[in-house]
């Protein structure tokens, strides 16, 4: 008798989230099956990879992830632009990190002329971040969602303690909205189930569990992102079904082991490879886990990062 | 765990007199304040409907599934009231379940209605020789019955196996047999065979106010050893389910998990 492999069905499915609009628009999310087992149900659509740009000069990202965008990156939307068009990104990150009160504190206004300059400049779908500063995210993602309205856009993060301003401001423009805790699947769970009180539809939700990069905590990140993949289908819990986030490009790139330089440290080998190969990884590792939407930084761990998409779809 | 929302009975004067008049608005009221509460499934019991079964079945089924949408647990003994009510039955909010067959030869028909229209069936552990004495004799009854299925082309996943829960004024010993029971049922089968009570007769006689009580913890210790059903009124056992379902692991547990 012919060995029939067993095949792993569930009762659950990741909703399937479209962004964008028009010929740019994408959509991930969907699959009633595990991560790339494509061979056990339904997995329509690919996970996508968001180029990260920012509102200020990205000075505070290594050398070896700034020098690809050497000549664009003082204007985001010249930055954005040439994302999208040279390097063929499928979405734009947008971190109005100028915005936070401890870098240039930049005003909620400013932001929104950001957004909408980068706005004007692009056909592919963009997500709009905060600075990660609690209060300081609220006006600011209010005025960005208020000059994104109507074009389909991620906002994020709201987060438990600002989620109600910034889930109102997603609401009232049309917006998809990031819903982050740190690193605790039930407060996770808790949160997504604050947001579709308020009236938020929980198709339009995405979960951030919270990245960590390898070496630094990635395990704690996959085994959320692996729990939360069970509950949506293994047992169908609709507060775990929306697509996960893995913002992967600010995590990685802040650590010792993509900024070392080979002459202090010779036996690790090339800073520039090293740096692209721990995003690379550190981005793999966290689709396998179940996210379906990646920020990332350098061209080359994103070319990578597709490669493996591409081999595993 | 699956509450099957038992408020719609002939035993019920209100449901019987909307049954009788073919009173839609009590019966699309109850329907809908159990699946607001939790039910996931309602059950329609119609009786024996000797006269005109099919034409009350039908119009229960359509009657819920106009407001519900919810898949509907067809109770009656008559064969043919089940067979029209599952040709009108909606599938598109789940699959209907027949209540029920037994070992009884009379009521193997039943199986084939289930075959015939795909439709999920209870089993209730008993046969022609009246009731169980033991958890073991439930077993040996069940095993049989998953033989009958399978001869009459019900897949084992579609029969959920019922140990017939017993009043505890009057049968005491049961409520544990019971218990054992549907740690034994289990076990028949990989994967484990489902399973079902009727919750509320273990309870039946005991002044009003203890009902809820021991239907609710009888619920906890059948949820433990992995009950997948109940039909019981989920008014009064939401939050027992939930709670047994979040400290048996089998929901994430979310500072809101009684409002999910």
């Amino acid at each position: 008798m012919a060995f029939t492999p067993p095949k792993e069905t569930h009762a659950g499915k990741v909703y399937a989230v479209t962004i964008g609009s028009g010929e740019g628009a994408v959509t991930f999310g969907g699959e009633n099956v595990l991560p790339f087992n494509t061979f056990e149900g339904a997995s329509p659509h690919r996970p996508v990879i968001a180029y990260e740009i920012q509102d200020v000069l990205p000075s505070d990202w290594p050398e070896n992830v700034q020098k690809p965008y050497e000549g664009v990156s003082g204007d985001p939307a010249t930055w954005a632009r040439f994302c999208q068009n040279t390097l063929k990104a499928k979405a734009i990150a947008l971190r109005l990190v100028g915005t936070h009160p401890d870098r240039e504190n930049r005003s909620p206004e400013d932001a929104a002329k950001t957004v909408r300059d980068v706005l004007a400049a692009l056909n592919v779908p963009l997500i709009i971040l905060g600075s990660n500063h609690v209060e300081k995210d609220a006006p600011v993602l209010i005025a960005a969602a208020e000059a994104a309205k109507d074009r389909n856009c991620i906002i994020g993060k709201a987060q438990e303690g600002n989620y109600k301003t910034i889930t109102a401001a997603a609401m009232a423009n049309n917006h998809k909205l990031i819903a982050m805790s740190e690193l605790d699947i039930n407060l996770s769970k808790q949160l997504n189930i604050l947001i579709t009180q308020m009236g938020f539809d929980k198709e339009r939700l995405i979960t951030d569990p919270m990245c960590s990069a390898l070496g630094y905590g990635l395990e704690y990140t996959y085994s959320v992102m692996e729990r939360i993949r069970l509950a949506a289908l293994a047992q169908n819990d609709l507060t775990m079904q929306p697509p996960m986030l893995g913002d992967v490009g600010m995590y990685v790139w802040k650590i010792k082991e993509t900024q070392a330089p080979e002459s202090e440290l010779p036996q690790w080998g090339s800073t520039e490879e090293r740096g692209i190969a721990w995003e690379a990884t550190t981005a793999t590792a966290l689709l396998v886990a179940g996210a379906e939407l990646l920020i990332m930084r350098h061209p080359m761990a994103v070319e990578a990062v597709e490669k493996v998409i591409e081999e595993l779809v | 765990m699956l509450i099957i929302g038992e408020k719609l009975s002939i035993i019920a004067k209100r449901v019987r007199d909307a049954m009788l008049k073919k009173d839609k608005g009590p019966i699309q009221e109850i329907a809908t304040a159990q699946w607001k509460a939790g039910a996931g499934m309602i059950d329609a019991n119609i009786g024996p409907a000797e006269d005109g079964g099919e034409a009350l079945m039908e119009w229960m089924v359509t009657t819920i599934q106009e407001l519900v949408p919810l898949p509907i647990c067809l109770d009656t003994t008559n064969a043919s009231a089940i067979e029209a009510g599952l040709k009108v039955h909606n599938n598109e909010w789940g699959r209907p379940l027949i209540n029920s067959t037994s070992n009884d030869p009379e009521r193997f028909p039943i199986l084939e209605l289930a075959a015939k229209y795909n439709s999920q069936v209870i089993g209730l552990t008993v046969g022609k020789g009246g009731l169980p004495a033991d958890a073991e004799e439930r077993a040996a009854i069940a095993a049989e019955m998953m033989a009958r299925a399978m001869e009459y082309g019900v897949p084992l996943e579609d029969l959920y196996l019922d140990p017939l829960v017993l009043q505890i004024a009057t049968s005491q010993d049961h409520a544990r047999h019971v218990i054992k029971a549907i740690k034994m049922f289990q076990e028949l089968n990989d994967p484990p065979m489902k399973t079902v009570v009727g919750l509320s007769n273990i309870s039946n006689g005991c002044p009003k106010n203890i009902r809820p009580i021991l239907n609710s913890y009888y619920l906890s210790l059948l949820m433990y050893e992995g009950l997948t059903a109940a039909i019981a009124d989920p008014h009064e056992v939401a939050v027992t389910a939930k709670t047994i379902d979040v400290i048996m692991g089998r929901t994430l547990y979310a500072h809101s998990y009684l409002e999910m």
